[in-house]
């Protein structure tokens, strides 16, 4: 099915009222849960996954992508008016959107990101229709072997190349992985790494690592660097934007979004790499009588740019994890074993069997961007209210919101002490610098990447070369070795220079 | 040679401690592959491939930690590291308590006592001192989640004497 056809599908399903209800719903609470500093939407789908066991899988899609892109919109809001990024990538847009806000131009700031926002969205979601069929196309021609080999670059790409260092991202692969081995051995049926506990026989949960790691971990990682003291939440003043304010912010949204997209659609779905591209590149490209303003009254060029480079890069990241399974991002991670708890498994066949829900959560994609345009602009005031709760009470909240959905899956005290043990240790991890993304992904992709190797090698009758004699499935591994090694070869060469 | 360089050579006590832990991890994992029974079923790629391959990677990431912990440490050359504020002793106790109030109380008093004596605890950690005000948030906000997840979701949540109280008994 082709785009067109699919997004005319797509939008006579999304358009009923039960769809546009979750779509509403998913944006009305993404954006707060993007606003409010220490939840996020990873954590937010996470708590939400047990409604895949009542609600239609169209409609939990619908709901999960809402909050998804929601917290985008969100998350802009907490770095321009509190200077504190909820995510990484809404870092650069603390930047200079808090040094506007800081000299009474919070306004500004906010709508050039919510329009911005809007703009990379909507080009982004186009990007998904139309590169979606592609790649889908091509992926029909891969088998067991070249899957996991993109599992593999996959890996490889969000724990050794984004981040601060190779070593500790691939311990946190690595920690991933073995939580997702904890269990019974589908093929053979052995209990694996139980430690012979038997709770530990149906593996780790999902819901409690996620809680785990972002709400749990989080919290105990603020308390350990707890400062006391007022937070200052800055006014919003107007929203209106100049006629200079346009001027300026046009441009850049174009860039950022042009940027962003790409970046999302590689298996190397970071944020934090096209935002800070996107920032470099509008300090160059400034006009020069506006260059002061960069580091000093805030420019709106740096918070268009980098704000419609996170969206649409967060929208590319639903690319690989709609046509080929692969999750690039914790959040994406999250949606994929929502996928698999309706059944659904997600890779190219997708766009062919469930195409009704493919085309129907694209469409309703556009339909949340223009809800979300709507909800930021106008209703700004509420969001920056929300920000006036209290942040003892808002942690406490976490907590217990924590515990009612990892003890509510099956009242055991065991997955309690499993979530806070968990818990501590993300919390040592961010303070030793492991990033904590690539063990969600690592416990969710291990695995089917286990299930596929040993698929592979089925077929090849256990014959290892197997991988490396198919052509494609070479061409990716040397694609995952230049990712690991290139950097480091190539901060050896400048070495060698100097 | 800048500071940051004379520094090196002297190991990182805390760096060390974490590249450690993560030799340990990966030895423990190591042993519960080693013990996997081997599978009567015929299988082309046994249940232990994988996990072996997981093992031993994470013990050559902790020895690769442990070499760049004794030369030095990383946690010094990550800025955010540098700036942060120093451990809050009092905070981070405070919320530790609340969790294992939490996990001690669960089972015998039920959720909603437990959850309010957590919310306490943990709003007294991030500094709230109107602890009978948290006490009565806290018991609402249990008790109504609590009437919420059971009553209008059916996700049993652990009930105890206060919930039996308002709900009437739990079945």
């Amino acid at each position: 099915m082709g785009a067109i056809e699919g997004l005319t599908l797509g939008f006579s399903h999304a358009l009923s009222l039960s769809n546009l209800g979750w779509a509403l719903l998913g944006c009305f609470l993404g954006t707060a849960i993007g606003v409010l500093p220490g939840i996020g939407p990873a954590l937010t789908i996470a708590l939400l996954l047990p409604i895949t066991f009542s609600v239609s899988a169209t409609g939990a899609f619908i709901l999960f992508c809402g909050i998804f892109y929601g917290a985008m919109y969100g998350g802009s809001t907490t770095s321009i008016l509190l200077n504190t990024p909820g995510e990484s990538g809404s870092i650069i847009t603390a930047l200079e959107g808090a040094k506007m806000a800081r000299n009474g131009r919070a306004g500004p700031a906010l709508a050039t990101s919510a329009i911005g926002s809007f703009v990379a969205g909507t080009v982004g979601t186009i990007g998904i229709a139309f590169l979606g069929p592609i790649v889908v196309e091509l992926a029909l021609k891969l088998g067991p072997a070249e899957y996991f080999m993109l599992m593999v670059l996959c890996f490889v790409t969000v724990s050794a190349v984004l981040g601060g260092s190779a070593l500790r991202g691939l311990t946190s692969l690595g920690f991933g992985l073995l939580l997702g081995l904890v269990g019974v051995d589908l093929q053979t049926g052995q209990p694996r790494l139980t430690f012979g506990v038997p709770e530990l026989l149906d593996g780790v949960n999902v819901v409690l690592v996620a809680v785990a790691l972002f709400a749990v971990g989080e919290t105990l990682y603020l308390a350990w660097r707890y400062v006391e003291g007022p937070v200052e939440v800055r006014h919003v003043g107007s929203i209106m934007m100049s006629k200079s304010d346009w001027k300026r912010s046009f441009w850049p949204w174009i860039r950022g979004a042009g940027l962003g997209f790409p970046f999302g659609v590689m298996p190397a779905g970071g944020t934090e790499m096209p935002t800070m591209l996107s920032y470099f590149m509008e300090r160059k490209l400034v006009r020069p009588e506006h260059e002061k303003e960069f580091g000093t009254t805030g420019a709106i060029e740096g918070v268009a740019g980098p704000e419609a480079a996170n969206n649409a890069a967060a929208a590319g990241v639903l690319v690989p994890m709609l046509t080929l399974g692969l999750p690039t991002s914790a959040t994406a991670a999250i949606m994929l074993s929502a996928f698999q708890s309706y059944g659904i498994q997600p890779g190219p066949l997708l766009f062919t069997t469930q195409a009704d829900l493919v085309w129907t959560l694209i469409a309703s994609l556009f339909i949340a961007n223009v809800m979300l345009v709507v909800l930021n602009l106008p209703l700004v005031g509420l969001w920056a209210r929300i920000l006036k709760i209290p942040q003892p009470q808002l942690y406490a909240g976490i907590l217990v919101f924590a515990t009612i959905g990892t003890y509510g899956i099956s009242n055991s005290v065991i997955d309690l002490v499993l979530l806070y043990g968990i818990g501590i240790i993300a919390m040592f991890m961010r303070r030793f610098d492991f990033p904590v993304a690539p063990v969600v992904i690592g416990m969710i992709l291990g695995p089917m990447a286990e299930q596929a190797m040993r698929q592979a090698l089925t077929i090849s009758q256990g014959d290892w070369t197997v991988f490396v004699t198919r052509p494609i499935s070479l061409v990716i591994l040397l694609i995952a070795i230049a990712a690991l090694a290139g950097p480091r070869l190539y901060a050896a060469w400048l070495r060698r220079m100097a | 040679m800048n500071a940051s360089t004379a520094r090196r050579g002297l190991h990182s006590g805390p760096d060390l401690a974490a590249a450690l832990f993560v030799l340990g991890v990966g030895l423990l994992s190591l042993w519960q592959t080693v013990i996997i029974p081997t599978s009567p079923i015929y299988a082309q790629v046994g249940p232990k491939v994988v996990p072996y391959l997981v093992s031993a990677c994470l013990v050559g990431l902790g020895i690769g930690l442990t070499t760049v912990a004794i030369r030095g440490g990383w946690s010094q050359d990550i800025e955010e590291l540098q700036d942060a504020a120093p451990l809050n002793p009092r905070a981070l106790g405070l919320l530790l308590a609340g969790l294992l109030a939490n996990l001690v109380l669960i089972e015998p008093l039920g959720f909603t006592i437990a959850a309010t004596a957590q919310f306490v605890l943990v709003a007294a950690a991030f500094g709230s001192r109107a602890f009978l005000r948290n006490l009565v948030i806290a018991f609402i906000v249990a008790l109504s989640a609590y009437g919420l997840f059971v009553k209008g979701l059916g996700v049993n949540i652990g009930a105890g004497v206060v919930e039996t109280l308002v709900f009437g008994d739990p079945g």
